[in-house]
């Protein structure tokens, strides 16, 4: 990863332009032709440094739900466990935490309803019990990294 | 916001990524048969709604060298959680802030607040400094930093 792909990336978690040509728009901001920047975005997805690109949606503003939720995983299932809980669709994320609450993940689904269900399902699927952790308010989410 | 079909139809066709060509939208419209107006306008309007926060690259944390990532949480008097909560939530390294419930006995933690850092010193210091923020009513509180990405796609609805 060199300057070029810094700024790219910089530049493009804080937003895209809807327009007819988008690309061409920001490689001319960043002072490279547009063929450069989409193959440098492709290689930054393909080697991972991008998770991706792209609309983020909002599951709340879609008139869908979503909440976090925490497992405690024995040692010896983890593998198992996260291969059953990545499983789901409406897992969106999921992470691994130094803690005994050891697996942490968001649900997300098109109506509300639906996040109990799926929690359940986990509970079924894995054996484990589902600390459900939904926001009761939210102060701030607008993360950006600078690369 | 209500979303018709073809709101749905876009969403399916851009929740993995954006195309990579000069002219997305345009790619997308003929995909859908549509107008590239009609494909431009519908995305404005999501993100007018706030269904789409915003189109945007998503890092790997990792990959750019935050290798500690913390969720930090806090169990303060529920009185005044929401003034904290916006006073931690102001502090330039916080990335997420929110309210939770407590799972008593073994979970009292109600203000969460994540945090992303290149070195264990950034860390303790970013910590700290959220410490100093909530002092005189913390009752307890722990880190509890990630160790590995075990799925990162985002949301995603069916076709």
């Amino acid at each position: 990863m060199d300057e070029l792909d810094k700024r790219i990336i910089n530049q493009l978690q804080q937003g895209f332009p809807i327009c007819e040509q988008p690309y061409a728009q920001v490689s001319a901001s960043l002072g490279i032709p547009v063929a450069e920047l989409l193959q440098r975005l492709q290689s930054l997805l393909d080697s991972g440094v991008l998770s991706r690109f792209g609309p983020l949606f909002h599951a709340e503003q879609m008139g869908g739900a979503l909440t976090l939720a925490a497992l405690q995983v024995p040692e010896s299932r983890f593998e198992e466990v996260s291969e059953q809980v990545n499983a789901f669709p409406e897992v969106a994320h999921n992470y691994a935490r130094d803690h005994s609450l050891n697996m942490w993940f968001v649900v997300a689904t098109e109506r509300p309803e639906q996040v109990d269900a799926v929690l359940s399902a986990i509970e079924a699927k894995t054996g484990l019990k589902v600390l459900n952790m939904p926001k009761i308010r939210e102060y701030y989410v607008g993360l950006q990294l600078e690369a | 916001m209500e979303l018709d079909v073809i709101d749905r139809q876009l969403i399916v066709l851009t929740q993995k990524g954006l195309p990579l060509t000069e002219q997305p939208y345009h790619q997308l419209a003929e995909q859908l048969a549509i107008s590239a107006d009609e494909v431009m306008q519908r995305f404005r309007s999501m993100q007018d709604q706030g269904v789409i926060r915003r189109i945007a690259a998503v890092p790997n944390h990792y990959k750019l060298g935050y290798g500690f990532n913390g969720m930090t949480v806090w169990d303060v008097e529920d009185a005044v959680v929401d003034q904290l909560g916006e006073l931690v939530a102001a502090l330039p390294f916080v990335s997420h802030c929110y309210q939770r419930p407590r799972h008593l006995p073994d979970w009292p933690y109600n203000l969460f607040a994540m945090i992303h850092a290149k070195t264990a010193a950034d860390a303790d210091t970013q910590i700290l400094r959220v410490g100093e923020v909530l002092e005189g009513h913390v009752r307890g509180h722990q880190v509890l930093y990630s160790s590995r990405i075990l799925k990162k796609t985002g949301l995603r609805i069916a076709s």
